[in-house]
């Protein structure tokens, strides 16, 4: 495979121009002095990544970003490991239907079930903003657990299983001790992509935060309604580099091709 | 009293279709019982079964007495070793052969001598920081045997552990085996479809087919006397001849054609009567040579194939095409007549 592609180099070229364009202007722009976003930049300034960390609607909206991401890993995997455990492990009646409900999430436009969401939860049963958030992002994170989780036990030899309850483990005891430490990877793998599923969302959080309580994309959406200066670039850039972090966080434990398989 | 017994067992894969019938076995206690038989005749199901990984629809399961057929898996203490070795992947091989003992809260140092003592047992002394992925598979078998003999099993069952190595491996593996139950004589149900590792590590083997036992016998019994066509065709008996016997003492029976043939163990039959003879157990002569008038008959060669010992010819007779072997240097050729007797020991008259 020594063969030289001229035109693959070239079209592997723009493509990536046109992805990473944009975050390139937007990281330029986070460095510039003027009080609105410019390209590039007339000078260097870190005045707007400090400015961040003086908007109080940032630092608390943050913090409730972190929270629904991690209550919501929490109530994902509860429901999505005995799902998927049940989806790969038997057969039996609708379970076609099963799969494709789990997965329907990723399916359904956002903000048709962002909206969906609303009527039925705040509008029809008035259920707080806090709580609302959460199962909207429980919801959208299922899909990920289940599709990770599922690839993992489908590589499990579930003789495994029959072995240790043979030596005296009960079902339970089983599933802890042989099962889980198995997909481990699986496991890793999903609480990342949860995590930046819900922490990325916008289109179900626009509709279900409320007064007070507001994701941290929600709240740089308001903030460019009323402000036009660097600090959403600058905010926009810390985000990218966590996300980046965590992504080189699952090559180094499993590997981008666990994604792949 | 048997160890094991399975009264009466009916199990069904769906609602309506039935993999064991009113299926009945003992075995006592410290013998080795295989199951031999094709694929799908029931076999892999009866030992899940007695392990518990397969429910009864109906019947009992027995053990010292007690009825077992409702108890889960995990109170059994039933060794299982698998085709796939089904060893714990994330385990090094002293875990995976101590997490028995840890589950029935055995202390530390116990544990270490009992994981040691069963290593050396099974000669894998050194490999106990070993992961599974680094062993070969005839170590992951040992492995495997090591992890449900440490327990202490009332009971070994195997379920085709040989299938997954290549030849050598597996006759070293089976007397292996075979050793390692005699030492510790621990009763041993034991499942396969290949015929030379079950007779030749078994005390007992249990012939079956389409859900039933056919026949259940010490394998040299079986490999002579065959009881049923099923076992004999099984065990190599390719020819079988139907004869019709008078019922009268002695008589010889007879063949369509009225040839008399004499069989041992065939006085006072009755009605239709099929023998089963060996292709290595017909004589093979040049017809016009002198002959009896019992236990013989006249053929033509069809086919002429070459064993490398022998060679091998389909006969066509009177009364019927028969498969005979010879070891004979120079072979008859394609359509000579020839003669065929039938020795009245080597006959053996099936169901």
């Amino acid at each position: 495979m020594k063969e030289k592609h001229t035109l693959l180099g070239w079209i592997t070229f723009l493509v990536f121009l046109f992805l990473l364009g944009p975050l390139v202007i937007i990281i330029g722009a986070s460095f510039g002095p003027d009080n609105y976003l410019t390209f590039p930049p007339n000078g260097f300034s870190l005045k707007w990544y400090e400015n961040v960390f003086h908007v109080e609607m940032f630092w608390t909206s943050f913090k409730i970003s972190m929270l629904v991401a991690l209550l919501g890993i929490v109530l994902s995997f509860l429901l999505g490991i005995p799902a998927a455990y049940a989806l790969s492990r038997y057969q039996f009646k609708g379970k076609g239907f099963f799969t494709s409900f789990f997965i329907s999430p990723i399916i359904i436009p956002g903000i048709v079930f962002g909206y969906g969401l609303l009527k039925y939860l705040v509008i029809t049963y008035h259920i707080p903003i806090f709580p609302g958030v959460l199962i909207g992002h429980v919801v959208i994170m299922i899909p990920y657990v289940i599709r990770v989780i599922s690839s993992s036990l489908m590589n499990f030899d579930y003789s495994v299983e029959e072995a240790a309850m043979s030596l005296g483990a009960s079902r339970l005891k089983t599933f802890f001790v042989v099962v889980l430490p198995n997909i481990r990877s699986g496991i890793i793998a999903g609480i990342l992509l949860a995590f930046l599923e819900s922490f990325n969302n916008v289109d179900v959080s626009v509709f279900m935060t409320g007064p007070g309580v507001s994701t941290l994309p929600i709240s740089m959406l308001n903030y460019v309604e009323y402000y036009f200066d660097p600090t959403i670039a600058a905010i926009s850039v810390l985000f990218m580099l966590m996300t980046a972090v965590l992504i080189a966080a699952i090559e180094r434990t499993l590997g981008l091709r666990f994604f792949t398989k | 009293m048997a160890l094991i017994e399975l009264k009466n067992i009916t199990v069904a894969y769906d609602q309506k279709h039935n993999i064991l019938e009113n299926f009945n076995l003992s075995v006592e206690e410290g013998e080795f019982v295989s199951l031999l038989g094709p694929s799908g005749c029931g076999k892999t199901t009866t030992l899940r079964l007695i392990a518990g990984f397969n429910e009864a629809k109906d019947g009992q399961f027995l053990f010292k007495g007690q009825d077992y057929t409702k108890v889960p898996v995990h109170k059994r203490a039933f060794g299982f070793v698998f085709q796939s070795h089904a060893l714990f992947p994330h385990l090094s091989v002293y875990d995976n052969v101590a997490f028995g003992l840890k589950l029935r809260k055995t202390d530390a140092k116990q544990i270490r001598t009992k994981v040691m003592d069963i290593l050396e047992a099974v000669n894998l002394k050194g490999f106990e920081n070993r992961y599974p992925s680094q062993l070969s598979g005839g170590q992951r078998q040992r492995v495997a045997i090591a992890r449900s003999l440490v327990i202490q099993p009332d009971l070994l069952l195997f379920d085709e552990p040989l299938s997954s190595l290549d030849a050598n491996l597996r006759v070293q593996m089976r007397m292996e085996i075979r050793r390692i139950q005699q030492e510790l004589k621990v009763t041993t149900v034991y499942v396969s479809h290949d015929q030379e590792e079950c007779f030749s590590i078994s005390d007992k083997v249990a012939i079956m087919n389409k859900g039933v036992i056919e026949q259940l016998d010490t394998p040299p019994l079986i490999y002579k006397k065959p009881k049923t066509e099923f076992v004999a065709r099984f065990v190599g008996f390719e020819n079988i001849l139907p004869m019709t016997g008078s019922g009268e003492g002695a008589a010889p029976l007879k063949a369509k054609d009225g040839t008399p043939f004499v069989v041992e163990g065939a006085a006072g039959m009755k009605g239709t009567v099929k023998c089963a003879i060996r292709p290595d157990d017909i004589r093979i002569a040049k017809d016009g040579e002198e002959r009896g008038a019992d236990n013989s008959t006249a053929g033509r060669i069809q086919v002429t194939t070459y064993l490398g010992r022998g060679y091998q010819y389909v006969v066509e007779t009177a009364i019927g095409e028969f498969l005979v072997n010879s070891h004979g240097e120079a072979p008859f050729g394609h359509g000579e007549t020839v003669r065929l007797d039938f020795p009245p020991d080597k006959l053996v008259p099936v169901d």
